[in-house]
């Protein structure tokens, strides 16, 4: 797969190109301008040296005489430091100056200037010629007056320009790249505030999004909304098959069960009797199984995404001893709280189930009429929840081991269970960045679990 | 105590109906959500077991429906057992849930916790020769005299006052007070007995051991 | 070595090859085989303490000073005689030099801290400013105040003729390169310079190719007043003289500046030592204080300041009146009225 580059830098690179090519474009017509210009006024001066010297352009009793005015060189002098070249011809023969120096290609028209650029004495002239028809005795004798110069100011002052251009050009590049990455970030800004609300959800909410997006986003709104929708109905569809296969399942066994119960209260027999528990344990671990099990996979997958809801933990503690109390009562045993206001960031229904399986097997393992004390403290970083019984404790194996899969400890003989009450509590902790702490009971000789979780 | 169950399976609240008639309720049974309706507008019933799966809607809509109308407590039966489920139950206005299939003493646990915390019905208590007891809170009463029992003990002796006259064997008294994972042996009963004896004897109460056969009450 | 047909055809100046007239040559010997060829139109005793001061610096060096005329110092250039540096006072064939590709270029610090009027391209640098002055006896004015302008001369001239009859020096401009240029930037500035031209042609002035020449005429009592003779010369001479009757005036209704110009030729062979003694040269040129060197510096603020008028202009405007043309054409009026 080609690693797709970021918009925001695409789009940066784009105006950045079309600025480059601005930059370049405008670097070269103010310097092709500049070059022009320069030349221009190198011509002007130079047809006005050239004219002056021709005006000066008289005969003398059938003789061409001239002078050559102190202005017509100061003239050129003033522009630049070039070399400077000129030579006058009347008829073609030199009346002064360089005889070496390239003449107009063309016969100038009488009063024309003309221009050309040659070469002489190996540098690069600009010449302007200008031609008089002077009368000498009786004939017209046509006098080329030609005026030369080097292009070293011409070129050092469009070079100069052309490097003020660059810089300005430069300047400019460097300004509008600033500009198309910010650009570039503001128009990328709905798109990721957009982006932030889907991520911002909790992990199972699923509700069509409604915010304003620019018309750019809508149809990704709407193709994400249809995502959200069908996923939506297929989750509930799963769920609602899990119900109908759980109360299809169930509801036979509860017949079952009761079947069995009454069945027990009329038998007479010892072996009956027998055999008519064994069935109810039968189903009363299929049960129990079955539940724990699909318990197990919603702490898988809620964990996934974990929902970050701040709540007391001595509340929820509160909530979950309520909801066990009548199966506590029923072998007398006292569910006695001692609880804090202990705050924490996390999933309310993981941390109840992890709670519930705590709980459970605290009521299950431990003898009638004793007392399962529930703590809850805050510390600076931390928050516990301690729950300690006077059961049997959990046997002398590494207690960490219990945590795993399937796993029952060895004083579970007649007590139902699937092995994964523990394994569900440690994997809920530890999606919470916490951890579940197995130890016995410092006072007394039964078991404590303790709740680590991180504060908020 | 009288119950409305409102269950479609036809076997499982057959089945239901016996097992509480056992323990001396009276049972009403409806079949959909329109017959618990019309049960609940002719009689009153201390406690309502309503299944959530019913062939003309979800219990707990329906819950959610007329929890205005009665004040009846509802025990959910649920088939669901996870997590979310519980939750969503009782938010819905159920007192409490009990996953199937159900131990009844489980049930009964539940029944008792829930009317305790609706405040009780004085109208359960059982009439025991001069005494009075309270099946519900373990309260046995005779005049100014008052014993509070534990929860076995309760059970023990309302196994015995449900029954007048009758004699229980150590088996099925085992049955009646334990859970069926309950690793307890026929010595426990004798244990059990030997403390209700003590504490009711002072209210003029007796546990008779019929040799061979079992244990009965006598109120004298 | 380029071999540039010229047919610039500058009539006095196309004299014959390669003999050129050297008036006076000096070696000073160096330690090491490297040589340097000078050839200049500073007199031998002006340009003696340079040399020496530079060699203190530079001892391995031989060093060879030839002495000529600006015109003779020309045409050897042109010829590509075989010099290393070039030193003239004459601005204007330094100027035709350098433009018709004679000279080649130089820079360093030194030369990037001349001020602009001091240089021409990288091909021409000044390292002295020299004003033209007129040098006269004070015996001759009587009780005339110094003249201060040229009609101040004109008055003086024309009201004692008898005192100045054969007694009038100035440069023969058909020889004197600097001459020449003196002259004709003076014509140029101000119309007082042919009549008082006329004036001294009516005198019977005497003609001369050289300043120090004037100066000693003036000294030896030949002559009441030279016209136009380089200030450097003259005061470096008086100052050796204790005759106070004679007096160095400097025109304050315009006044001459001459910038002594060096060039590198383009055929120069030891390149870097012309460009160390060229920076050399400009080092003492742009010193602060006039006096320790025979020639004057540059001064680069005082040279405008006191007369109003700056140091002639680098450039090719120089070139014009060394024009054939243009110079028989001002020859013609010169020769008319000075020799009457
Ligand atoms: N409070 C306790 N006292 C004594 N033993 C305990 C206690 N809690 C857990 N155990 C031991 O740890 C084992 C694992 O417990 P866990 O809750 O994972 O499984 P379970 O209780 O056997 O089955 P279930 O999944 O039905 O809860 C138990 O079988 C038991 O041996
Ligand atoms: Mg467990």
């Amino acid at each position: 797969m080609i690693p797709q580059i970021s918009i925001g830098r695409r789009l940066t690179a784009l105006l950045a190109g079309v600025a480059a090519v601005l930059s370049l474009l405008s670097w070269s017509m103010v310097s092709g301008l500049a070059r022009q210009a320069a030349a221009q006024s190198q011509d002007n001066v130079l047809a006005a040296s050239a004219t002056t010297i021709a005006e000066t352009v008289r005969s003398e009793q059938g003789e061409v005489r001239l002078e050559l005015p102190y202005s017509a060189f100061s003239m050129l002098g003033a522009i630049s430091e070039d070399r400077v070249f000129y030579k006058v011809t009347a008829g073609g023969t030199l009346l002064t100056g360089y005889a070496d120096l390239p003449a107009p290609r063309a016969d100038p028209a009488s009063g024309r200037i003309t221009f050309q650029t040659e070469d002489y004495l190996g540098e690069a002239v600009r010449t302007a010629s200008v031609r008089r028809n002077v009368l000498a005795g009786t004939r017209a004798v046509p006098v080329d007056v030609t005026v030369a110069q080097t292009l070293g100011g011409v070129r050092a002052i469009s070079g100069q320009l052309s490097r003020t251009a660059a810089g300005l050009s430069i300047a400019f590049f460097i300004v509008a790249v600033g500009l198309s990455a910010l650009a570039a970030r503001t128009s990328l800004r709905p798109l990721n505030s957009f982006a932030q609300a889907v991520s911002r959800r909790g992990p199972s909410d699923l509700r069509p999004l409604r915010r304003d997006t620019p018309s750019e986003l809508a149809p990704l709104r709407s193709a994400l909304n249809r995502l959200m929708d069908r996923l939506g109905q297929s989750i509930r569809r799963s769920e609602d098959f899990i119900a109908e296969a759980a109360h299809r399942v169930r509801t036979p066994l509860a017949t079952v069960r009761t079947q069995a119960e009454i069945a027990l209260r009329s038998a007479p027999d010892a072996d009956a009797r027998q055999r008519l528990r064994q069935i109810i344990r039968a189903v009363d671990e299929s049960s129990r199984s079955a539940g724990q099990l699909l318990d197990h996979a919603t702490v898988a997958f809620r964990a996934e995404d974990l929902a970050q809801d701040r709540m007391d933990l001595g509340v929820l503690v509160t909530q979950t001893a309520a909801a066990l109390e009548p199966t506590a009562t029923m072998k007398d045993i006292r569910l006695e709280l001692d609880t804090a206001p202990a705050h924490v960031n996390g999933d309310a229904v993981l941390l109840d189930s992890a709670l519930r399986n705590i709980l459970d097997n605290a009521i299950k393992y431990s003898p009638e009429e004793t007392t399962v004390r529930i703590k809850v403290r805050a510390a600076e970083k931390t928050a516990r929840i301690t729950v300690s019984d006077d059961g049997p404790g959990l046997g002398d194996g590494p207690a960490r081991a219990l945590t795993g899969r399937f796993c029952r400890g060895s004083n579970t003989e007649g007590i139902i269970g699937s092995g994964l009450g523990l394994t569900i509590a440690a994997e809920v902790l530890e999606a919470h960045g916490g951890q579940l702490d197995l130890g016995p009971n410092p006072e007394g000789n039964g078991t404590c679990v303790t709740f680590v979780l991180p504060s908020a | 105590m009288r119950y409305l169950l409102v269950e479609d399976n036809a076997e499982l609240a057959d089945s239901v109906v016996k097992r509480l008639a056992m323990d001396g309720h009276a049972v009403d049974h409806a079949l959909t959500l329109a017959d618990a309706d019309a049960c609940l507008r002719t009689a009153r019933y201390d406690l309502i077991l309503l299944d959530v799966m019913l062939p003309d809607g979800d219990g707990r809509d329906f819950l959610a429906r007329s929890r205005a109308q009665i004040e009846t407590p509802v025990i959910v039966l649920t088939a669901r057992a996870q997590v979310s489920d519980r939750v969503g139950a009782l938010n819905q206005g159920a007192d409490d849930y009990i996953t199937k299939p159900f131990d009844f003493s489980e049930l009964e646990a539940r029944v008792r916790a829930v009317l305790r915390r609706r405040g009780g019905s004085a109208r359960n208590e059982i009439t025991l020769g001069t005494a009075l007891f309270d099946p519900m809170s373990g309260n046995l009463r005779l005049g100014e005299d008052n014993v509070a029992l534990r929860n076995r003990e309760t059970r023990l002796l309302e196994v015995f006052a449900r029954h007048p006259g009758q004699t229980f064997s150590k088996g099925q008294l085992l049955d009646r007070l334990f859970s069926f994972d309950a690793d307890v042996t026929e010595n426990a009963i004798e244990v059990y007995v030997g403390r209700l004896r003590r504490q009711i004897g002072p209210l003029g109460l007796r546990i008779e051991t019929v040799r061979g056969l079992g244990y009965r009450l006598e109120t004298e | 070595m380029r071999h540039i047909c010229l047919a610039l055809c500058l009539s006095v100046l196309a004299l014959p090859g390669l003999a050129q007239e050297i008036e006076a040559r000096k070696v000073y010997p160096g330690t090491g085989d490297h040589s340097l060829r000078i050839i200049s139109t500073a007199d031998l005793d002006v340009f003696h303490p340079y040399i020496l001061a530079f060699q203190k610096a530079r001892p391995d060096l031989t060093v060879e000073y030839s002495v000529a005329s600006s015109v003779e110092l020309y045409k050897a250039i042109r010829a590509e005689a075989e010099y290393d540096l070039a030193l003239s006072s004459a601005m204007d064939l330094q100027m035709q030099l350098a433009n018709d590709g004679f000279a080649q270029g130089y820079r360093s610090t030194r030369t990037d801290a001349l001020p602009d009027w001091a240089r021409w391209r990288d091909l021409i640098y000044a390292f002295t400013a020299e004003p033209a002055v007129v040098v006269l006896s004070t015996k001759v004015l009587g009780d005339r105040p110094l003249p201060a302008t040229r009609q101040d001369l004109i008055n003086l001239l024309r009201t004692h003729p008898d005192r100045f009859v054969n007694a009038v020096g100035t440069y023969d401009v058909r020889e004197s390169g600097l001459g020449y240029l003196f002259a004709t930037q003076e014509a140029r500035s101000t119309d007082a310079y042919w009549r008082l031209s006329e004036v001294m042609g009516r005198l019977l002035p005497r003609l001369f190719c050289c300043s120090s020449q004037m100066v000693e005429e003036v000294i030896a009592g030949d002559l009441a007043l030279a016209y136009n003779v380089l200030g450097s010369y003259a005061s470096e001479r008086l100052a050796r003289e204790t005759d106070d009757t004679i007096r160095i005036v400097r025109m304050e209704d315009f006044a001459n500046v001459m910038l002594r110009t060096a060039i590198i030729p383009a055929n120069a062979r030891n390149t870097d030592d012309a460009g160390a003694m060229m920076d050399w040269l400009l080092e003492v040129g742009l010193r602060e204080s006039a006096d320790a060197w025979p020639l004057p510096p540059l001064n680069k603020s005082s040279a405008a300041a006191t007369t109003g008028f700056g140091p002639i202009r680098l450039g090719p405007a120089l070139m014009i009146y060394l024009d054939p043309l243009n110079r028989r054409a001002f020859l013609e009026e010169w020769e008319n009225a000075l020799e009457q």
